[in-house]
């Protein structure tokens, strides 16, 4: 044995080490492949001894070999075996070969499960560290399914030097494994607070990472990180940690405006520049999710601006290259305040390193104007003329393109200029956006109906010449070009002067070298040409062009019917044939023209991109639905069809089939059209659409002189400077002609004003040099205004989007290690695993089972212990002294949220409450006191960030905590008494869920009895009517009353005629045309015990008294034998509480109203209402239109808005059955309605 | 997330190459070619970000380099990173190195590539920062080169 080890190692002596191979490679420069091969061959012979030692020594080489190119995972076995050696040295060789050249589909990882485990365990924290490291690498879904939790126990580990390793590597164990994040993530939160920086720094990391993808289920943890922010010294954990809410600031706004004042502290206080840059990253992503309302933003924003032309200035590239970059996040919001810093953009421009001129491009985007756009687009073209990759080329002319067609044209002034300029960029050689300029050529072409003349003539010149631009095999991106030039010379061929000239050059021998698509577009236009040039000639008896025209056609046609394209030949035989008829007619002197113009006859319109998609489904129609009867049930459906449409299955199978007769099917149509016509939110389909394309027909534009002597004739040549010119030549001529007219106008007003404006003409002075129409781009009647834009099904974060408040689940604790007799699956299978992870967790269901049911007895006894350890705690909350009041902020970090609606709340909770970081607390004069306490039930957050905050506000937060407190424990005593008495009701033991009426975003925990805002209106034995009144912001002076008739008889009702008497203040909207007291017919008929809704339109004035109309209902019963007629008397009460809309306020914004002092007060006392208070509220918002602004305790700030714009605000305060109501509101009287409404409200129930 | 670190020199010859997504070893050889080629023929004056790598990721990946004698240090990262902090990165990289082979050349990473891998995994793991603080890195390295010399210590203390 000794003897055995004596010569392996010795034999080893012998072989080559990682050193020899490198030297050998480099000593055979000339045939170095060769050397690789036998060096491979030699280590193929290694990995066959059983001496680990040179097992090692040769996976070692292979690593190096991996990274020169060559595949090795031929070796993957003989890897596994270096891992598993008991020796670190080997080990790690092991493990560095796995984690290159290891990855999911290598077959032999399943080998490695136990090894890994055994490693993660192992005493050596190196051994442990090693594996975790190389797993990082290669973990698949069943990696890390089984690993998971031996990984979530190291990351308790007592060597820092695990924990983070194993905080870092779970984020990876996520991605594989998306069912271990919650119960992982408890843990992980922990982490966040770990006294070593850079567990700690592991943990932001991954929280990061993860938040990054889906954001909004990491919103409660921003108190934690804001905690961290302001704390954490660690730049890296604070460029994290400000990415991070970078990406949450958007969907919390309160958030953004907590961030402002501690980001622009960092802004002014850092010497880092990496931090300094992503504080201000931050802070525009704040601003940007901030409504641009508030005052002090232009500040921040300035700050911004001011800091990013700081670094753009710098000597360093990298920070100008990311001051750009920052700048052109500004530019979307505030595209003013970027546009002051307009040359220095323009002269990054000029840089010498394009990383930056593509910087800099992206901005010039948002720093056109109708002045200077022909400026900027020349100084562009001069770079495209002078670059010299075709990468920064092809974006220079995306961006050209981009510029000019933004906003529908909106800074183009000349068309002739940009045609130009499109006709340019077509001499560019190799580019890849051919695409790009046809499509733009034919947009201008078919929208600014002015441009047609010069866009044919330009087009024409083009088609004359394309040799020039097929010329070369290189510059195939480019005949796209042909493509528009083409059609837009066909469609309008009218405007050609040479026709015959252009149907000639569309059709010679050369063209059939082009792709299929343009040949097609060719062969089509050339006949469109064919009409024009007989229309030209007709009435002219035999007339020589004409024939000769047919003649070109029939006899260079027959080239595109060979065309292997379809399309090509298709086309090409049918005109052919089409023109050898006209040919024959011609010969009989038959005039045609007519005829084969009409076949082009029409014009064609654009369509937005996206009309088809929004086209909407009309009501009533189910696609889903069966057309006819469905295969009968009997038949197997399961197996065939399955297998062809197993994508589309899930679709059909929820489709049901709706048996309904023709009758009833144009019953309903009939019912629909009634009902649309009188739904005052259905959109109509205006009779006038299609004026909107006829109507400014080319007459009406004036003419547009066209210079044609030098462009046209050279076609190479560039010719949009000239427009350059003459824009400012017109340009200033036309300035001139303005101040004339000014001049006059002083001249006129002398002495009375001077206020003309000498200064840079603005905007609206620049005239366009002829009128363009622009026409809009279809869309379907009634389009949906919203598109959803599908995100990615692949990405694997999309699994990651998990709620993470909710409490753990049983069956989510992760699997425990057990032995899996399945580990040795057939490597196809393993295949099929890691392309659809999902199935994964179908086949390994049962395995999964087993874990679970031994996991379970162990999970329960875990949550036991869990259960007790809770209640330890918030006893120890509970028992905390009073006195020691820790601010928001470290109470939450130190007692983790016991449940998920508390955790809600004390997120809400911490986002309203005032701004001020703990650390940044300065304890001055009490200045701001009183206005403090005025509020306090809003909690008033002052948004200033400089505002002084005194120690009374603090006492009062204490208080309310106080309270709080005390509120939960009395809650928690009551439950539980309440669980002795009625074991067998149902309770919910969340002790939170009082809080969480905050905003009214949270669900009620204590269902409320079902409320109803219908009030009736009348009834007889025959009808039933009741009524609901809406407003909207939209119409200050409109109501919509729905109307819910009902059928209580057994008879037809029909003819159902509404009519309401109007007075001075309401009127019913009718129809144009009826008489002020013409009644409107219900616009559906109803069978008996059926009900339906109808919407009537009422105009109102003053809004601040509560009226009462009266009306009547006349309908025809219809029953078998007779029909009578009947009537029905009502009276349409209109309060003012349905003048008022459910606004959401925020509480700071609700605090300065109540401050603005514009508003008169009020109030109410209800006594005896015995009501849980939440249920008190839930009716004042659902019976009278308010939303919950904020809530405390047994007090709560609502709010509302009137359809005029008045604000009502209350505050309700309850204590043994008796609430007290303050009001106030900017119109007394309408307050005093309101109130009124409100009490009884409470004294009917 | 860092996707790629790529070292290679002055002719494009890959010194060290470490991917956090699978590439197969032609694609890899293919990026690292292109990665070349878009660093190489850039100044050294001018920024050290780059975008346009079309072969790993797409739009949202941006390559972040630094130049130091013969060798280019290549940081492949999406953009949860942040641009400045992995150009810091790379320099605690590169000082870690020198420490370790005190004075580091391009030599020192031909022959020794495999203790390069281990000094950069106590500094990246799958594609995360592990750690930037130059001495723990140091400290560490050197604690598992001691555990590998005694290995070797008692494994040849076997033949006497």
């Amino acid at each position: 044995m000794a003897l055995k080890i004596v010569k392996g190692s010795i034999d080893r002596m012998f072989d080559k080490n990682l050193q020899d191979l490198v030297r050998g490679i480099r000593n055979h420069k000339d045939d170095e492949a060769k050397y690789i091969s036998t060096c491979i061959d030699e280590i193929k012979q290694e990995l066959k001894q059983d001496n680990i030692a040179v097992k090692a020594n040769a996976v070692c080489k292979l690593t190096y070999l991996q990274m020169l190119g060559y595949d090795v995972s031929w070796a993957a076995f003989n890897i596994v075996e270096v891992m598993s050696s008991s020796k670190f040295t080997y080990k790690r060789i092991g493990y560095l070969a796995a984690s290159q050249c290891f990855h999911e589909g290598t077959d032999v990882i399943m080998l490695t499960t136990n090894q890994i485990r055994k490693d993660l365990s192992s005493p050596n924290q190196y051994d442990t560290g090693v594996a975790l490291t190389g797993l990082s690498c290669f973990v698949t879904p069943d990696l890390a399914r089984d690993l998971a939790n031996d990984i979530m126990t190291l990351m308790s580990h007592t060597k820092p030097y695990i924990r983070k390793k194993a905080v870092l590597i779970m984020y990876k164990v996520f991605l594989k494994y998306p069912e271990s994040l919650r119960p992982a993530f408890p843990r992980l939160k922990e982490k966040l607070e770990d006294p070593d920086p850079g567990v700690q720094s592991a943990a932001v990391n991954v929280i990061c990472e993860l938040a990054r993808r889906n954001p909004k289920n990491y919103l409660s943890l921003a108190p934690l990180f804001f905690k961290l922010m302001t704390s954490s010294t660690n730049n890296w954990v604070l460029i994290k940690i400000i990415k991070l809410f970078g990406a949450l600031t958007p969907l919390e706004p309160r958030l953004g405006k907590k961030l402002i004042e501690p980001l622009t502290n960092l802004i002014h206080s850092t010497s880092a520049m990496s931090l300094l840059y992503e504080c201000v990253n931050t802070v525009i992503a704040v601003l940007i999710s901030l409504s641009s309302g508030m005052p002090n933003h232009s500040a921040s924003i300035q700050l911004c601006v001011q800091k990013l032309r700081i670094l753009i200035e710098d000597s360093d590239q990298n920070l100008k290259y990311l001051g750009l970059l920052a700048m052109s996040k500004i530019l979307k919001t505030h595209p003013k305040s970027v546009q002051s810093h307009k040359d220095l953009i323009l002269q990054c421009l000029d840089d010498k390193d394009e990383s930056i001129r593509l910087r800099a491009l992206d901005l010039l985007y948002g720093m056109v104007s109708k002045k200077n756009l022909m400026e900027i687009v020349k100084k562009l073209m001069l770079h495209v003329d002078k670059a010299e990759g075709t990468t920064y080329r092809d974006e220079l002319l995306t961006k050209i393109i981009d510029i000019c067609s933004q906003s529908n044209f909106q800074y183009i002034t000349n068309f002739e200029w940009y045609i130009s300029i499109l006709v340019e960029l077509t001499r560019l050689e190799g580019t890849r956006h051919g695409h790009l300029i046809a499509s733009q050529m034919l947009d201008v072409a078919i929208r600014v109906k002015a441009i047609r003349g010069f866009a044919v003539a330009q087009m024409a010149t083009l088609l004359d010449n394309a040799h020039l631009l097929t010329g070369n095999t290189q510059r195939n991106g480019i005949c796209e070009v042909l493509y528009a030039a083409a059609w837009i010379c066909g469609e309008f061929s009218e405007h050609l002067e040479d026709p015959m000239q252009t149907l000639e050059a569309m059709l010679r021998p050369k063209v059939a070298t082009l792709p299929g698509h343009i040949q097609a577009v060719y062969v089509q236009n050339a006949a469109k040409l064919f009409a024009t040039v007989l229309r030209k000639h007709d009435g002219e008896t035999e007339s020589q062009a004409a024939q000769e025209t047919s003649q070109l056609l029939i006899d260079r046609l027959p080239l595109f019917v060979q065309s292997a394209n379809l399309e090509v030949q298709e086309r090409a035989s049918c005109i052919l044939q089409l023109v050898k008829y006209i040919q024959k007619l011609q010969q009989k002197n038959v005039e045609v023209a007519e005829e084969v113009t009409a076949l082009f006859a029409g014009e064609l319109n654009p369509v937005a991109p996206k009309a088809q998609k929004k086209v909407p489904i009309p009501e009533g129609l189910d696609l889903d639905a069966w057309i006819n009867e469905p295969p009968s049930e009997s038949e197997s459906e399961d197996e065939k069809p399955k297998a062809v449409f197993a994508k589309e299955e899930p679709k059909h199978s929820r489709s049901r089939h709706t048996e309904v007769d023709e009758k009833e099917l144009a019953r309903r149509r009939e019912v629909r059209k009634q009902e649309q016509a009188n739904n005052p939110f259905y959109i109509k389909a205006s009779p006038s659409s299609q004026k909107v394309y006829d109507a400014p027909g080319v007459e009406h534009i004036p003419v547009v002189q066209i210079d044609l002597s030098v462009p046209l004739k050279v076609p190479g040549m560039p010719m949009s400077d000239q427009y350059l010119k003459l824009e400012v030549e017109r340009r200033q001529k036309e300035k001139a002609e303005r101040k004339k007219k000014e001049k006059k106008k002083k001249r006129e007003k002398r002495g009375k004003e001077r206020k003309a404006d000498s200064g840079p003409e603005s905007e609206e002075d620049i005239t366009p040099a002829h009128q363009v129409d622009i026409v809009t781009e279809e869309m379907p009647e009634n389009a949906l205004p919203s598109d959803d834009d599908d995100k990615d099904p692949n990405d694997p974060h999309k699994a990651l989007d998990i709620d993470l408040d909710k409490p753990l689940a049983d069956s989510e604790k992760l699997p425990v290690r057990t032995h899996r007799p399945e580990a040795l699956k057939s490597p196809a299978e393993d295949r099929d695993s890691e392309s659809v992870p999902q199935e994964t967790k179908k086949k390994s269901g049962k395995e999964k089972k087993k874990d679970k049911e031994k996991d379970r007895k162990r999970s329960k006894e875990e949550k036991k212990k869990k259960k007790k350890h809770k209640e330890v705690e918030e006893e120890l909350l509970e028992s905390q002294p009073e006195e020691a009041v820790q601010s928001e902020e470290t109470k939450e970090a130190a007692a983790p949220p016991t449940s998920t609606s508390a955790e809600a709340s004390d997120l809400d909770f911490w986002l309203s409450s005032a701004p001020v970081p703990p650390a940044a607390q300065e304890v001055t004069a009490p200045s701001s006191a009183a206005a403090a306490v005025d509020t306090s039930s809003a909690a008033a957050p002052e948004s200033e960030p400089d505002e002084p905050k005194d120690t009374e506000p603090e006492d009062t937060k204490s208080s309310k905590h106080k309270k709080k407190k005390q509120k939960k424990e009395k809650e928690e005593k009551e439950k539980k008494k309440k669980k002795r008495h009625h074991h067998h009701h149902q309770h919910h033991s969340d002790a939170g869920g009082e809080d969480s009426v905050q905003n009214g975003t949270v669900e009620e925990e204590e269902p409320l009895p079902p409320m109803s805002n219908y009030s009736l209106l009348a009834e007889n034995s025959y009808i039933k009517m009741v009524y609901d009144i809406q407003g909207n912001h939209q119409d200050e002076s409109k109501v919509v009353v729905s109307v819910i008739f009902e059928n209580k008889s057994d008879s037809f009702l029909k003819s159902m005629e509404f009519n309401v008497l109007d007075s001075l203040n309401s009127k019913l909207q009718r129809p144009e045309g009826a008489g002020a007291h013409d009644s409107l017919t219900v616009p559906f008929q109803l069978p008996p015990g059926v009900s339906n809704e109808a919407r009537f339109v009422f105009s109102v004035q003053s809004i601040i008294m509560p009226q009462k109309l009266k009306g009547t209902l006349t309908f025809i019963v219809k029953s078998d034998e007779s029909s009578t007629h009947e009537k029905l008397d009502f009276k349409l009460h209109f309060t003012c509480t349905s003048y008022l809309i459910t606004t959401p306020c925020y509480s700071d914004a609700y605090a300065k109203l109540l401050e603005s002092g514009d508003l008169k007060g009020s109030s109410l006392r209800l006594e005896g209402i015995n009501m849980p208070f939440h249920h008190l509220l839930a009716r004042i918002c659902f019976h009278h239109h308010f939303s919950v602004v904020e809530r405390i305790d047994s007090c709560a700030s609502m709010y509302s808005r009137s359809i005029q714009g008045h604000h009502v605000c209350l505050l309700v305060k309850t204590s043994d059955q008796t609430v007290s109501i303050d009001a106030k509101c900017d119109e007394p009287s309408l307050l005093g309605n309101v109130l009124d409404e409100i009490k009884q409200t409470f004294s009917k129930c | 997330m860092i996707k790629a670190i790529l070292i290679f020199n002055n002719h494009g010859k890959p010194r060290l190459i470490r991917f956090y997504q699978y590439f197969a070893e032609d694609m890899q050889q293919q990026i690292i070619r292109e990665t070349f080629h878009l660093v190489s023929k850039r100044d050294d004056n001018v920024c050290n970000f780059l975008e346009g790598g079309s072969l790993i990721g797409g739009s949202d990946y941006k390559l972040i380099y630094r130049h130091y004698a013969t060798l280019y240090f290549v940081f492949c990262v999406d953009s949860s990173e942040s641009e400045l902090g992995i150009l810091d990165l790379i320099q605690v990289f590169v000082e870690t190195l020198d420490k370790c082979f005190e004075n580091v050349c391009e030599l020192d990473l031909i022959f020794h590539m495999d203790k390069v891998h281990y000094i950069l995994q106590e500094v990246v793991m799958g594609g995360m920062v592990l750690e930037t603080n130059m001495n723990e890195i140091v400290a560490q390295v050197e604690l598992q080169n001691r555990m590998e010399k005694s290995e070797v210590r008692t494994f040849l203390n076997s033949f006497l």
